[in-house]
């Protein structure tokens, strides 16, 4: 793993032309510290992670281990108490300032009186892109997600997978080298869930974005994944990394439905499982209770 | 399924929306029934008032028989015409007026707490104060020739329900849309235009119904406290000071439908506003 990327002198000096090496995301000792009615919580403590570009990075723990919280950071929608974190060699706000990510949250987050195209055109339009230009990026993304009929409709004329899909489509707008995802498939039924996945993972190749993907589902980490980042609560800490190593894994682009039933991807399941349950203790058959709120669908 | 099953299906079917209908209507029927029922209500009424006058013998300064109030609408319609003009001017001016003072006022007060804890005791003490109790003052401030005092009443009386509504609706935006909004780094001019106001748009357009109704009934009720002469409330004083019962209660018609009208107004307005606006919202 490379994660020696000298960030410190590009931050200072580049704006937009930042060298096309530097890694995506690089979190360095970072901590976050939440001031309550209780007193300090530690949602994270001490995070090193580095996503490359172009790398599918995956965030799994149970509730509380502060996956949200990390993404947020990188997003710079909340501040870090401490540690340097970089997004492209810049610092995250930066970075949000420049539109360097595309965002999806675990609600589709549409604004309910524009239409699905008006929704999706939102960044564009907030970012001064001509009309002409935003009507056929927003028939492209449509289409790439498969909504080209819908593009008249409304979110409340929607279903939720549909809801969601217009949101990811809104999130790539921009043609972003990074994608941020907060569960954006939580809310979603089994069989939506897995369409969308296979989706993702498409979108992800053809875009040649990073993507840092926060779940509870490890089967879904492991398909998705390059790499699945497990977290422990309490306060929320990086316990492993784990790398996927799946027969198709040379080529993200070539995961497809049947990779769920081979035997790889449940030997990575299995993996994944092992390192989340074994965090904190190594109780075998009685691990669920460290890992309250991970879905192992 | 064999033949005559299916058939006997049909017909407990068939007899199904028969019973239904003999109790219930058709949807066609029900609509007319609604516009045909409340009209036919109303009818009633008049002809029962009408007798009650007329063969009840119920004197005329007690209640004016609906017939003699349409003789006096008939015979005074120029008058009629030109006081509602008068007090619908006075009534929309105020309504505009406050309206955009309560939407500015409310969009302060959404941005800066300090604009919100200020103006919150005068708004709840613009909202208790009877309004035309300012009537005489004002008409004093403002010489009796003006009716700038009307206006201002209108004004007042129309801010209050506007700024309350449309602060509510500025608080409305969510969570996630804030969110999905500093992402885009967008700037405060845009958080207005594409989030805010958006998201408060049905609170201000129903602020504005019901000011509606009560621009017209405050710019009407200061008109009984002097002033120029000419607007509707006035000449309902004027009309029953001078036992004119019938023609008072013309004028008091011509009130309900200027206030009807302008509740029709804001309610067309809401509804166009808002209809592609759905109800569900996103999730």
């Amino acid at each position: 793993m490379s994660d020696q990327i000298p960030t410190t002198t590009s931050a200072i000096n580049l704006g937009a032309s930042v060298t096309a090496d530097a890694a995506a995301v690089q979190v360095r000792g970072v901590n976050k510290q939440f001031q309550t009615a209780t007193g300090i919580v530690h949602a994270l403590e001490n995070i090193d992670l580095t996503v490359q570009a172009g790398e599918f990075v995956s965030l799994i723990g149970p509730s509380g281990c502060g996956k949200s919280t990390l993404m947020r950071l990188i997003a710079d929608l909340d501040d870090p108490t401490s540690g340097e974190l970089t997004v492209f060699g810049k610092t995250a706000t930066q970075a949000r300032l420049d539109q360097d990510y595309g965002i999806a949250f675990q609600q589709a987050g549409l604004l309910p009186w524009r239409s699905v195209a008006a929704n999706v055109a939102l960044p564009l339009e907030l970012h001064g892109v001509g009309s002409a230009t935003r009507r056929t990026r927003v028939a492209e993304l449509l289409d790439m997600v498969g909504l080209t009929e819908f593009a008249d409709r409304f979110p409340d004329q929607l279903s939720g997978g549909m809801q969601q899909r217009v949101a990811i489509a809104r999130s790539l707008a921009e043609q972003p080298r990074l994608l941020l995802m907060d569960e954006p498939f939580g809310a979603l039924d089994e069989m939506t869930r897995e369409k969308m996945q296979t989706d993702l993972v498409r979108i992800a190749a053809d875009t040649g974005a990073a993507v840092v993907f926060v779940t509870h589902s490890i089967p879904e980490a492991v398909f998705l994944s390059d790499r699945v980042v497990v977290m422990s609560p309490r306060p929320g800490r990086i316990s492993q990394i784990v790398p996927m190593r799946l027969d198709a894994a040379d080529g993200r682009e070539e995961r497809d439905d049947d990779l769920r039933e081979a035997s790889s991807f449940f030997e990575m399941v299995t993996e994944v499982r092992e390192a989340l349950h074994g965090g904190a203790d190594h109780s075998t058959g009685d691990g669920v209770a460290t890992a309250r709120g991970v879905d192992t669908r | 399924m064999s033949a005559s099953t299916s058939t006997s299906a049909n017909a407990i079917v068939g007899r199904g929306v028969g019973a239904r209908r003999s109790k219930g209507w058709s949807p066609r029927t029900e609509a007319t029934l609604r516009i045909v029922a409340p009209i036919s209500f109303g009818l009633i009424v008049l002809v029962i008032w009408q007798l009650l006058v007329t063969v009840g013998g119920v004197s005329d300064y007690l209640l004016p028989s609906p017939i003699s109030i349409v003789t006096e609408l008939v015979e005074f319609w120029p008058s009629v015409v030109s006081a509602t003009a008068l007090t619908g001017t006075n009534s929309l001016l105020g309504l505009v007026v406050g309206s955009l003072v309560g939407i500015v006022g409310a969009a302060l007060a959404a941005r800066s707490r300090i604009v919100d804890q200020m103006s919150a005791p005068i708004v709840a003490a613009l909202a208790v104060v009877p309004i035309v109790a300012l009537a005489p003052v004002l008409n004093s401030m403002f010489g009796a020739d003006s009716q700038f005092g009307r206006q201002a009443i209108a004004a007042i009386a129309s801010f209050v329900p506007i700024f309350i509504n449309t602060l509510r609706g500025f608080r409305q935006t969510k969570p996630v849309h804030r969110d999905l909004m500093k992402a885009y780094a967008t700037n405060s001019g845009q958080m207005l235009m594409k989030l805010t106001l958006p998201t408060a748009r049905p609170f201000i357009l129903t602020g504005i119904r019901i000011a509606s109704s009560l621009a017209v009934i405050s710019a009407l009720v200061a008109e009984y406290f002097g002033g120029p002469r000419g607007g509707l409330g006035s000449l309902i004083a004027t009309s029953a000071a001078s036992s004119a019962y019938g023609r008072a209660w013309a004028y008091v018609v011509a009130s309900i439908a200027l206030g009807l009208l302008f509740y029709l107004a804001t309610l067309a307005l809401e509804r166009l506003v808002l209809r592609r606006v759905p109800t569900g919202g996103s999730r």
